[in-house]
């Protein structure tokens, strides 16, 4: 097990949630892509020891296939799932002119009760506005 | 015999593949049909046969021996789940096709809803971890596809929350696989639980914990819920029917199926506080607010803290009370969901300030929205009183006395905040201009029958409710014996 590889995971799974932690779509797909990469490199590195193409007639002893058989699935599926992501942050280009994630009904709702109340305050408390 | 198996799971994937070169609406209905009372059908027959004689069936795919098959495993908890799951599938497909929606009319909506049913078939029975993960991620994509196939600025926005935080669960999946598989070198589930056990603990905790959050996210369990009521609202009525009465409910079943199996017994105290918490949020999340299906969805995380809790307290009899109540759930969660549907069809809002009357307009609805009301709410002799009584007593005979408390008090929110749909929904006089929309009912005779069917079947799990409790109980007396799980997956 090799220290690059796993410094290279770290790396990937610190720099992945953090563009997942973002707003702009087109980072989030990013995210996805660079955090699923960092998965699959986990699981090739931790699943078993390096060792030679398991193809019968070679002589040595053969890397355990099954890791490698999981993340050629584990890439396709991330694939699509970024694919999708991408989509969705065209289609919300498209709408809005912007990739950006807006904040959802309720926090809409609670920001224009604090705006109310800061008014309400304003108007009974002139004294305070500063 | 153990071919049936694949049936569920591959007969709509190939209808799916059919149907996107089979354009025309009416050949993608019929054949949508097709395959899902076929999978209805194959899931019958496991389901009689694993009542009958309760054997585990399995089948390895591609017969492969050993534990490098990947396996379907149908025991007496997995046959029930996938023939529910089919069943209200089917019934609400009918719903959709009788909603005409933009939705339905589009040629990706029917492929795309069997792609969910395989992934919904698949889940139940996975054998392996890897697997598991595959099938979650096949009715993800799925659900992802139908909760923004309208591509309103409302749905993609509330939909990018749905998605990011599903892929940000399915890689934390995909990681606790990958760490599971490094620990122990299987992902086969019949071959885990004796290598977990001679992990370290606290391997074997992080493990648990990895595994735990991911389903967590998927079943909306106390702190990882908040995307499902931002997200199930805006897509149609009969999508988020499925959504409700289905997806989460595949979470529960994960939880259940890894805790019991892989392991048993463990972080029992923390799953009684977190379904214990998700009961208390999810209620007062729903009396707080005034639009019915965010008020529902609120629904789903109260109902699932039951869950969550009766697994946290373990034992033969909470966890055949955890299995009635999830099987109960099902139908009672679409069916209020249905009904919603058609309430929202009429008067164009499910905002409860905007709708009223529809008692006077329609005696039958508000008999079809009373009963799955009253059921979830747990007032008897509905099947909800039987869930949670059941949860209730073995909650009492385990000494988890705070627990219980809560779960009542929690009825009787629930209870206050069905009254408040009761009151302003149905209640009171129809708004003018009403009378001259007509009957609801007449206008939507699919729809209505569909919602009908659905309620029927909630009130026939109350009928049934002691043969139906009976195998709840040889259910959970199989997922406890595990050693029964290794032995039946080892020699097929």
């Amino acid at each position: 097990m090799s220290l690059a590889l796993l410094v290279a995971i770290g790396v990937l799974f610190a720099v992945g949630s953090f563009l997942l932690m973002e707003r702009s779509l087109t980072r989030i797909a990013l995210g996805v892509g660079i955090l699923a990469n960092g998965v699959n490199l986990l699981i090739v590195v931790a699943g078993s020891a390096p060792g030679d193409a398991p193809i019968i007639g070679r002589e040595g002893i053969p890397t355990d296939p099954l890791p490698q058989a999981l993340v050629l699935t584990a890439i396709v599926i991330g694939f699509a799932l970024m694919a999708f992501v991408l989509g969705l942050a065209w289609r919300t280009w498209t709408i809005t002119d912007d990739d950006e994630v807006e904040d959802d009904l309720e926090d809409r709702l609670i920001v224009r009760r604090e705006e109310r109340d800061a008014r309400v305050g304003d108007e009974r408390h002139p004294e305070d506005v500063s | 015999m153990t071919a049936l198996l694949a049936v569920p799971v591959l007969t709509p994937l190939v209808a799916a593949a059919v149907m996107l070169i089979a354009r025309p609406l009416r050949a993608q209905r019929t054949m949508s049909f097709i395959a899902l009372a076929t999978a209805t059908g194959a899931a019958l027959a496991t389901f009689v046969r694993s009542w009958v004689d309760g054997d585990i069936t399995v089948l390895r795919a591609g017969g492969w021996i050993g534990p490098i098959a990947i396996t379907l495993v149908a025991d007496r908890l997995a046959a029930v789940m996938v023939l529910v799951g089919l069943v209200v599938m089917t019934i609400v497909l009918a719903y959709a096709i009788g909603q005409r929606t933009a939705d339905e009319h589009s040629p990706f909506y029917h492929p795309v809803y069997m792609v969910m049913a395989a992934g919904v078939a698949q889940a139940f029975m996975a054998g392996d971890l890897f697997n598991l993960f595959v099938a979650f991620e096949i009715l993800l994509i799925a659900s992802y596809v139908l909760l923004t196939l309208e591509g309103t600025n409302e749905q993609v926005r509330s939909g990018t929350t749905y998605v990011v935080l599903n892929i940000l669960e399915s890689l934390v999946l995909l990681l606790a696989v990958g760490l599971v598989f490094a620990a122990t070198g299987t992902v086969n589930m019949a071959e885990l639980p004796a290598r977990l056990a001679e992990l370290p603990d606290g391997v074997r905790a992080g493990l648990n914990l990895l595994l735990l959050v991911a389903f967590g996210i998927k079943a909306a369990v106390f702190p990882l819920f908040f995307w499902l009521p931002d997200a199930y609202p805006t897509a149609p009525s009969s999508v988020s029917a499925v959504f409700a009465g289905l997806l989460t409910k595949v979470g529960v079943y994960c939880i259940i199926r890894t805790q019991t199996l892989l392991f048993p017994g463990e972080f029992r105290d923390l799953i009684i506080v977190v379904g214990v918490l998700t009961m208390v949020i999810g209620v007062i999340g729903a009396i707080s607010h005034n639009d019915i299906k965010r008020l529902l969805s609120f629904h789903i995380v109260s109902q699932i803290g039951y869950m969550v809790f009766g697994l946290g307290v373990g034992g033969s009899a909470a966890i055949a009370a955890t299995i009635f109540f999830l099987i109960h759930q099902i139908p009672v969660k679409t069916a209020l969901f249905l009904v919603e549907g058609i309430v929202e069809r009429d008067s164009g809002s499910s905002s409860l300030d905007a709708v009223s009357g529809l008692a006077r307009r329609s005696p039958l609805l508000a008999v079809m929205f009373l009963v799955p009301a009253f059921s979830l709410a747990g007032l008897p002799p509905f099947s909800g009183f039987l869930g949670k009584f059941a949860i209730v007593q073995a909650g009492f005979s385990s000494k988890e006395y705070v627990g219980v408390g809560v779960a009542l008090v929690v009825s009787l929110f629930t209870l206050l905040s069905m009254t408040k749909i009761w009151a302003n929904a149905f209640w009171g006089e129809p708004p003018a201009g009403a009378a001259e929309r007509g009957g609801l009912l007449i206008r939507n005779k699919l729809m209505t029958m569909s919602t009908a069917i659905i309620v029927v079947i909630g009130v026939g799990v109350a009928v049934v409710a002691g043969p139906l409790y009976g195998y709840a109980l040889q259910a959970a007396d199989q997922l406890l014996d595990v050693a029964g799980y290794i032995n039946a997956v080892r020699s097929s």
